[in-house]
């Protein structure tokens, strides 16, 4: 019988022990997550810029470059995924594994190879432990990405698709990452970076439309200048997006753990006190025998 | 140009965070073929920033010298956009920084 209070009472005190970290981590994500998104939102008028321009360009002049160009058979396509680097993310880096194995899939059928590009100590885990080859990763900082990040991931991608199919290139290149929509939602999205989709759209107003702009040095080398800091600028924006993401899944996750550990403690109370009752009952009902059987001799 | 106000409007951002905003009079740019002056009313430019540094002249206040490492700009309808890979204000700018 007290054997039994004693197991109850290192329960409660592991659960206790538990519960402030996990109120620990959900205060530091909550606290992370502002900054997160003042990031998103500082990246945004770079990214507008840089769109813009790439927009005028690639629509404007009929310049045949390799980035605009689609080519006629994709062959081999490269998948970027972005994950996380720690977890207690609840299903964060679990839910943008399956949407790059899905995709990856999807490619397979369409006859293409696929090469694995990773972002976080994760992903790394996961091509790891089932054995599948990766082709570069990043690790560090997933939930405070740095520029230079993104400029490595952009060269690298770029220098890969930059090379012929023959000479072991990548004809296409997809990220997977997790939108960050608003503090509850964030779902995984595939994006194709390369080549770029055109959008042609229709513009009413007459401000939105694109000026004819001239060109200076050569339309070719204002593209040649311009893509590469486009690719980066995405690449950032979708990792920022990320980590915002990564910061609200953990805030979320550990606020359930929270929860559930205080279900636990009083559940756990509940039944230590039932065991520390029954004991007193059992004793006084020995005792009272005990009376009992010595008043009968 | 249509619009013919006598005013610039100039924006410089940078790869994460915004870095200046405001009415000029003129902005002068390095380019890869050469420096470049814009005034109010110039035709639409898209071209290459070389390393450099940039000089703005605000409406209001001293000159502004920007240095920056690259990146390019556009002007379209008196609009300046500079995007700059990394950009630091030289001369202290107090009027029109947010």
């Amino acid at each position: 019988m007290g054997a039994q209070i004693r197991v109850y009472r290192q329960k409660i005190a592991s659960t206790t022990a538990m519960r402030k970290i996990f109120k620990a981590m959900e205060l530091i994500a909550a606290s992370r997550i502002g900054k997160a998104r003042t990031r998103v939102a500082a990246s945004l008028p770079y990214a507008n810029a840089i769109t813009r321009a790439v927009s005028a360009v690639a629509s404007q002049s009929e310049i045949d470059h390799p980035l605009t160009t689609e080519p006629e058979q994709i062959r081999r396509a490269a998948v970027l995924v972005m994950t996380s680097d720690r977890g207690l993310a609840g299903s964060y880096s679990a839910a943008v594994l399956k949407q790059a194995q899905s995709l990856t899939e999807l490619l397979r059928g369409e006859g293409k190879e696929v090469r694995h590009y990773l972002v976080g100590r994760k992903a790394q885990a996961y091509f790891d432990f089932r054995s599948l080859p990766y082709e570069r990763v990043w690790t560090g900082g997933t939930d405070a990405p740095a520029f230079e990040t993104a400029r490595e991931i952009g060269d690298a991608v770029l220098a890969d698709f930059n090379t012929a199919y023959e000479e072991g290139g990548v004809d296409e290149i997809h990220v997977v990452y997790t939108r960050f929509k608003s503090m509850v939602t964030q779902e995984p999205a595939v994006i194709r970076l390369l080549p770029l989709e055109v959008v042609e759209e229709e513009v009413a107003n007459e401000s939105e439309l694109l000026p004819l702009y001239e060109y200076e040095p050569e339309p070719a080398q204002v593209l040649d200048a311009l893509l590469p800091r486009y690719i980066e600028s995405r690449i950032f924006a979708a990792l920022l997006q990320a980590a915002a993401s990564e910061l609200a899944a953990r805030q979320r996750a550990m606020k359930s753990a929270g929860d559930n550990a205080n279900e636990l403690i009083k559940k756990y109370t509940r039944l230590r006190n039932n065991a520390r009752q029954a004991e007193i009952t059992q004793e006084l009902t020995e005792i009272v025998g005990g009376a009992d059987a010595l008043a009968a001799s | 140009m249509a619009d013919n106000s006598a005013e610039l409007e100039v924006e410089i951002v940078a790869a994460d965070h915004f870095v200046w905003s405001g009415p000029a009079t003129m902005v002068k740019a390095r380019t890869s073929d050469g420096e470049i002056g814009i005034l109010p009313g110039h035709t639409p430019v898209l071209a290459i920033l070389a390393p450099g540094e940039l000089a703005i002249e605000p409406v209001s206040g001293q000159r502004i010298t920007i240095s920056v490492d690259g990146g390019f700009f556009s002007v379209d309808r008196n609009r300046v956009v500079i995007v700059a890979d990394n950009a630091t204000v030289k001369s202290p700018a107090t009027a029109g920084t947010r």
